[in-house]
C-alpha cells in the first residue's frame, strides 16, 4: 500500500516537475482532438483548413506548457503595471485601432494583428484576485465597489469596440472573483435587481443597432427566416436533425450542403450536434463539466487567496464560453460572437484559454513553493 | 497610509472554508447551466426531431419535374402527322469555362452566331448562378450541330443540349385538324391552375392551342415525373436521389386519311373552300381540309410578328377553318327539303308541278326566279333534284313554312354543333321565327321563307354540319356523331415482382358515339330522297352526271351554287363582269357507293369564276371519292335504270360481293 503511493507519487512527480496537471490535460486533449474532426467535417473536409488548426493546436499547447512554468505568485507582482498597459493598450485600440468586421478590435503592430482585448481575459481576473486577496474574507463593500469599478472600466472600453462577446467574458471573469471571494448574498441580491434596472439603459444608449437586432431576431428567429435570422434557424434545424444518434461524422447534410453559416467557427457546435447526435453532444458537457470540477478542485486545493480566486475566476469564465456558445447556437440565447472553446477553428481565443490553463497548472502544481 | 500590517490578522482556515463553499455553490450552478443546455438540446433533438429532420431534408432535397413526352398522332394507316423532334441548343456553364470571353467568341466564329446572341449570353450571366447552364443559340441547324460535334473536345463547359419539340411533317395539311401546340402563355397557366393541373404542367413548355392538339390536350400531355436531388444553399445539384419517370401521353390514331388530306389539297389549290369527307357508317372524318391553310410548325416556335400580321392580313385569310365556318348551304340541301316536305305529306314522289321560269307569291308581284330562266317545265320530286328546281323549292318552302322546315332541319343538326373533337367548330345559322325574333328583334317575313327553300338567306352551314346532315341521310335517320379520334394507344411498363419491366401497349377503339335517331312517319321517304340524288349523279344530263362520268363506284349526290351579292330580280348575273368577292359559291354533296355507303363527302369552294356546285365542287368531290376507291371493285346488285356505265364486276354472285369495302 505504502509503496504503491510512493510509486504514484514518484509518477506523479514526472508531470509534476514538468508542470502539468495530467487530468486536466486529458480533458483539454478530448476537446482538442474532437475540434480537430469536426474542423475538418465543417470546413467541407478541407484538409488544409485542419492542419492550419493542428497547428494552431501545437502553437496552443507550446503556449500553455510555457505559462505553466511561471510561478502564479509572479502575475501578483506584475498584475497592477500589466492592468495599467492593458488599459491603455484598450484606449489605443479605440483611438486608433484597426477596424475589420464593422468592430474595431485589433492594433497593426506591423508584423502581425494584435487584439489587446484577448490578452485583458487574463489580466482582469489577475488583477481582480490581486486586488480582492490583499483584504480579508469576506471582502468589504468599499472593496467590493472599487473591484467593481476596475472591473467595469475594461468592460465598457471593449464594449465600445464594439465586442459584446468578450466584454461579456471579461465582466464574468472580473464579477467571478468578487463572488468567490464572498460577497454577500444581500449584495448579491441587490446587483441583480439593479442589473435588471440597468438593462433598459444599455438597450436605449449603449447597444449599437446590430446588436439590438440580435436580441430582436434571437426573441423571434421566424420573423425573418433568410436574413438575420437565417443563422439560428439553419442551426436549430442543424441540431433538430441530427437526432440521438447524429447523421455520422461528415455525414451532416446542413454542414456539408452549406446550409449553416459560420460552421468552422461560432456555430461549430451545430455541426457537431447534427452529427453526433444527442450521445456526442452529452458525452461533450460531460468533458466540459469534468475540466471545470477539475479547475474548481485546483482552486480549492490552492494554498493561496490570489490563486484560489484566479483559479476559480479561470475555470468558471471557461464555462462562460460553454454556456454562452452553446445556448446562442441552440437558440437559448441572443447570437453573441463567442467560440466554443477548444472546438471552433481560430487562433486568439484558443491561445488565451490555453494560456489560462497554463496559469491553472501553475497553480496546480506550484503549491509546494507557496508558503 | 499607516495601515499595512493589517494582513497579519488573516484568518486562513475560515477563509478556505468560504471560498470551498462559494466554489461548491458555483460548481451546482454549472450543473444546473449544463443541465439547462442539456434539456434544450433535448428538445431540439428529441422531442422536435422529426420537425427538424423535415425541415432539414426541406432545405437539401428538391424535386425537379421531368416533363412527360406528348403523345403522337398518326393517321388512321398509321402515317405519323405530329412527331416529336429533337432540336439542339448550344449551352455554357460559366463556371467550367477558363475563359468564357475568348470561347463564346471562338465557338460564336465557329458556328456564326450573332453578337447580339453574345452579348445576350453576357447580359444573362449577371443575373444567374455561374454552374447554372446559359443558352448561347436555340435550334442549331444540322450543320452546326455537326461543326460543333467535331469541334467540341476544345470547349470544355460548352455542350450542345437536345430538346423535343412537336413537329408536324405534313404541315399546312393537317393544321385545320390537328391544330398545333405553342408556348404556354399566362391565360393558360391561370387556367391550368384553375383546373389544378399545374402541379403536373410544372415541366411542360407547350399546351396544344388548336384542333385536336388542344381538344385532346389531357390525354397527349401524360403524367410528370419527378427527379430528387440533393443541392446545396446555392442550389447547386450534388446528386440524384430518386427518380421517378414521368408516363409519356397516349398517341392518338386518327380516323383522317393523310392521303385524301393530299387530294383534298390539290383539288381546292388556288381556291378558297373546304371538304370535309365522313365515313357515315361511324362518324368518322375521312378528310377535313380547309384551304388556304397555314403550317402550324411557326406556331410551334413562336410566330413572328411579321409572319403573323401576314397570315393576319392574308386576303385568303388562311387561319379560318372554313370547314366548320359557316356558309349559305344553296341547293345541297334540296333533298332535305323534299323529305321534310314528303314527312309532312304535302308532296308526293310521283306529283308534278309546272316550272315556268319563275314563282309569285300569292298577291306579291315580285317574281322569284328560277336559275333557268325559261324554267325546267313538268317536273316532280326526282326532277326537282336532278335539275335543282328552284320554283319546286319556293312552291315546297311556301307550303311548309318555315317553323316546320327549322324544326326537321334542326333534327339534322343545323344550327348545332356538331359534336366534332375539335373546339373551332361553329354553330352557324338555322334561321327560324324565334331566332328571328331574337337575333333581329324582327317579325318573320313569308318571302324569306322561300329563301330558306333553295338554301339561301340567313341559313349558313357548315361543311362539317353538312356532311353529317348527308350521312344522318344515308343512315335513314341513324345519327353517328362525325369525330376525329379513332383510338388512343398507350405504351406503360409494367413491373411485377422480380421481373423485369416489360412494354405493354394498350389500344383504345373509340366507341362510335350515337345519338338518337329520327323517326319518320314512312320510312320509304328516306329511299325516295336519296332515289332523288341517286339520279342527280347518274342520270344523263342531270346537273351532277358530268362530274362523275365514269366513275367506278356507283355515287348519288347533290349540287349548290349559292349567290353571295343580292341581284336585282331581272338583272343577270355573270359570274366575269362580278366582282370576285361577290361571285357565287359552289358546294356539293355526294356519297357512294350508293347501296351500304362508306363516304359522304361535302365540298364548298367561295367565289367561283364560272359555273355553280356542278362544274366546281362536284369534280372535287370525285377526285376525293376516286382517291378513297381507288382500284376497289364495288358492287351494286341493282342497276341504276337510266345507268350507262358498269361499275365493277356488275353481275357477281351474292357470296363474292364480300370481298368489297375495308369493313
Amino acid at each position: 500500500m505504502r509503496s504503491t503511493g510512493y510509486d504514484q507519487q514518484k509518477q506523479r512527480s514526472i508531470w509534476y516537475r514538468l508542470n502539468i496537471d495530467v487530468p486536466l490535460l486529458i480533458g483539454i486533449l478530448c476537446l482538442l482532438t474532437l475540434g480537430l474532426c469536426v474542423v475538418y467535417s465543417a470546413g467541407g473536409q478541407s484538409s488544409e483548413m485542419a492542419i492550419r488548426h493542428a497547428k494552431r493546436i501545437g502553437i496552443a499547447l507550446v503556449v500553455m506548457f510555457l505559462v505553466a512554468q511561471i510561478p502564479p505568485l509572479i502575475y501578483r507582482k506584475w498584475a497592477v503595471p500589466a492592468f495599467i498597459v492593458g488599459i491603455l493598450l484598450l484606449i489605443a485600440v479605440l483611438l486608433f485601432g484597426h477596424v475589420g468586421k464593422g468592430a474595431q478590435r485589433w492594433i497593426d503592430l506591423g508584423f502581425t494583428m494584435f487584439q489587446p482585448s484577448e490578452i485583458m481575459k487574463l489580466i482582469v481576473p489577475i488583477m481582480i484576485a490581486w486586488y480582492v486577496s490583499q483584504f480579508n474574507l469576506p471582502t468589504k463593500i468599499v472593496h467590493i465597489l472599487a473591484a467593481f469599478i476596475l472591473v467595469l472600466i475594461p468592460t465598457l472600453l471593449i464594449a465600445r469596440q464594439p465586442d459584446l462577446g468578450t466584454s461579456l467574458l471579461i465582466a464574468s471573469s472580473g464579477i467571478f472573483v468578487i463572488f468567490l471571494a464572498g460577497a454577500s448574498w444581500k449584495l448579491i441580491g441587490t446587483c441583480g435587481v439593479l442589473g435588471s434596472a440597468f438593462a433598459p439603459i444599455l438597450w436605449l444608449f449603449l447597444m449599437k443597432d446590430y446588436q439590438k437586432q440580435r436580441v430582436l431576431t434571437f426573441l423571434n428567429p421566424e420573423q425573418d427566416p433568410l436574413g438575420s435570422g437565417y443563422h439560428i434557424i439553419q442551426s436549430k434545424i442543424a441540431i433538430g436533425s441530427g437526432g440521438l444518434q447524429g447523421k455520422g461524422w461528415l455525414q451532416g447534410t446542413q454542414s456539408q450542403l452549406e446550409f449553416l453559416p459560420e460552421r468552422h467557427t461560432d456555430f461549430i457546435f451545430a455541426v457537431f450536434s447534427e452529427e453526433f447526435g444527442l450521445i456526442g453532444v452529452t458525452l461533450l458537457l460531460l468533458v466540459y463539466l469534468f475540466i471545470v470540477m477539475r479547475g474548481l478542485w485546483i482552486a480549492i486545493s490552492a494554498e493561496h487567496a490570489f490563486t484560489k480566486l484566479l483559479a476559480g475566476s479561470l475555470t468558471l469564465t471557461f464555462f462562460v464560453y460553454v454556456f454562452v456558445n452553446i445556448g446562442m447556437v441552440s437558440g437559448l440565447l441572443p447570437v453573441v460572437g463567442v467560440p466554443l472553446p477548444l472546438v471552433s477553428y481560430g487562433g486568439t481565443s484558443m491561445v488565451t484559454l490555453m494560456a489560462g490553463f497554463g496559469i491553472l497548472m501553475a497553480i496546480s502544481t506550484h503549491r509546494r513553493f507557496i508558503a | 497610509m499607516h495601515a499595512p500590517k493589517r494582513v497579519v490578522i488573516r484568518n486562513h482556515t475560515s477563509e478556505a472554508n468560504l471560498f470551498a463553499r462559494r466554489a461548491f455553490i458555483t460548481l451546482l450552478g454549472v450543473i444546473f447551466i449544463l443541465l439547462i443546455l442539456f434539456n434544450n438540446i433535448y428538445e431540439l433533438e428529441i422531442s422536435s426531431y422529426e420537425k427538424y429532420q423535415t425541415r432539414s431534408n426541406s432545405n437539401r432535397i428538391k424535386l425537379l419535374p421531368v416533363a412527360p413526352n406528348r403523345g403522337l398522332i398518326y393517321d388512321r394507316n398509321g402515317v405519323l402527322l405530329a412527331e416529336n423532334k429533337p432540336i439542339y441548343s448550344l449551352e455554357v456553364i460559366p463556371e467550367q469555362v477558363d475563359d468564357l470571353e475568348k470561347t463564346v467568341k471562338e465557338v460564336s466564329q465557329l458556328l456564326e452566331i450573332s453578337d447580339e446572341k453574345q452579348a445576350k449570353l453576357f447580359k444573362s450571366l449577371r443575373s444567374k448562378r455561374r454552374f447554372k447552364p446559359l443558352e448561347l443559340i436555340s435550334r442549331l441547324s444540322d450543320q452546326q450541330v455537326a461543326l460543333f460535334s467535331v469541334n467540341q473536345h476544345k470547349y470544355p463547359g460548352v455542350f450542345i443540349d437536345a430538346r423535343l419539340k412537336r413537329y408536324y411533317p405534313f404541315a399546312d395539311l393537317t393544321t385545320h385538324s390537328l391544330g398545333y401546340v405553342a408556348r404556354i402563355n399566362r391565360r393558360d397557366a391561370i387556367k391550368l391552375e384553375e383546373q389544378g393541373k399545374e402541379e403536373n404542367y410544372a415541366a411542360t413548355r407547350n399546351i396544344g392551342k388548336l384542333g385536336l392538339e388542344k381538344f385532346y390536350q389531357d390525354i397527349l400531355h401524360g403524367t410528370i415525373g419527378n427527379q430528387e436531388v440533393e443541392i446545396n444553399n446555392q442550389g447547386r445539384i450534388i446528386r440524384t436521389l430518386n427518380f421517378t419517370p414521368p408516363v409519356p401521353g397516349k398517341d392518338l390514331t386518327l380516323t383522317l386519311d393523310i392521303e385524301l388530306q393530299m387530294i383534298a389539297k390539290r383539288a381546292l389549290s388556288g381556291k378558297r373552300g373546304a371538304i370535309v369527307a365522313i365515313d357515315p357508317r361511324d362518324g368518322g372524318v375521312l378528310a377535313m381540309y380547309s384551304n388556304p391553310s397555314f403550317d402550324g410548325n411557326l406556331f410551334v416556335h413562336g410566330i413572328s410578328s411579321k409572319n403573323y400580321k401576314k397570315l393576319l392580313s392574308s386576303y385568303d385569310r388562311p387561319l379560318v377553318n372554313r370547314t366548320v365556318q359557316g356558309y349559305p348551304p344553296a341547293s345541297t340541301i334540296k333533298p332535305l327539303l323534299a323529305l321534310t316536305g314528303l314527312e309532312e305529306e304535302l308532296i308526293t314522289p310521283e306529283e308534278e308541278m309546272y316550272d315556268p321560269g319563275f314563282y309569285q307569291l300569292p298577291g306579291i308581284e315580285t317574281k322569284r326566279r328560277d336559275w333557268k330562266k325559261w324554267g325546267h317545265g313538268r317536273v316532280n320530286l326526282s326532277k326537282s333534284l336532278e335539275q335543282s328546281c328552284n320554283v319546286y323549292y319556293y312552291r315546297l318552302s311556301y307550303k311548309l313554312g318555315i317553323t316546320r322546315i327549322a324544326r326537321m332541319m334542326e333534327k339534322f343538326g343545323f344550327g348545332e354543333y356538331t359534336g366534332l373533337d375539335i373546339y373551332e367548330e361553329n354553330r352557324a345559322i338555322m334561321p327560324s321565327i324565334e331566332w328571328k325574333q331574337a337575333r333581329y328583334n324582327q317579325p318573320w317575313y313569308g318571302g324569306e321563307t322561300l329563301s330558306v327553300g333553295i338554301g339561301q338567306s340567313y341559313w349558313t352551314v357548315t361543311p362539317v354540319q353538312l356532311a353529317q346532315a348527308m350521312s344522318i341521310l344515308v343512315n335513314q335517320g341513324q345519327i353517328k356523331v362525325p369525330h376525329l379520334l379513332k383510338a388512343t394507344t398507350e405504351t406503360s411498363l409494367t413491373s411485377t415482382e422480380g421481373e423485369e419491366p416489360k412494354r405493354v401497349v394498350t389500344s383504345l377503339e373509340m366507341p362510335i358515339d350515337e345519338k338518337p335517331p329520327i323517326q319518320l312517319k314512312n320510312n320509304k321517304n328516306w329511299e325516295i330522297v336519296l332515289d332523288g340524288m341517286h339520279n342527280t349523279v347518274q342520270k344523263e344530263g342531270a346537273t351532277g352526271y358530268n362530274a362523275f362520268k365514269g366513275s367506278k363506284y356507283d355515287a348519288a349526290g347533290k349540287t349548290g351554287s349559292a349567290q353571295t351579292a343580292n341581284i336585282a330580280q331581272d338583272e343577270k348575273y355573270d359570274a366575269e363582269t362580278t366582282q370576285e368577292n361577290q361571285r357565287d359559291n359552289a358546294m356539293f354533296v355526294a356519297f357512294a357507293p350508293y347501296e351500304n355507303p362508306e363516304i359522304v363527302v361535302a365540298v364548298a369552294i367561295e367565289n367561283v369564276a364560272k359555273g355553280g356546285g356542278a362544274t366546281n365542287a362536284a369534280p372535287v368531290a370525285r377526285q376525293i371519292m376516286d382517291q378513297y376507291f381507288g382500284n376497289r371493285v364495288i358492287v351494286s346488285k341493282n342497276k341504276h335504270p337510266h345507268h350507262k356505265e358498269i361499275y365493277g364486276e356488275q353481275y357477281l354472285d351474292d357470296n363474292k360481293d364480300k370481298k368489297s369495302g375495308n369493313n
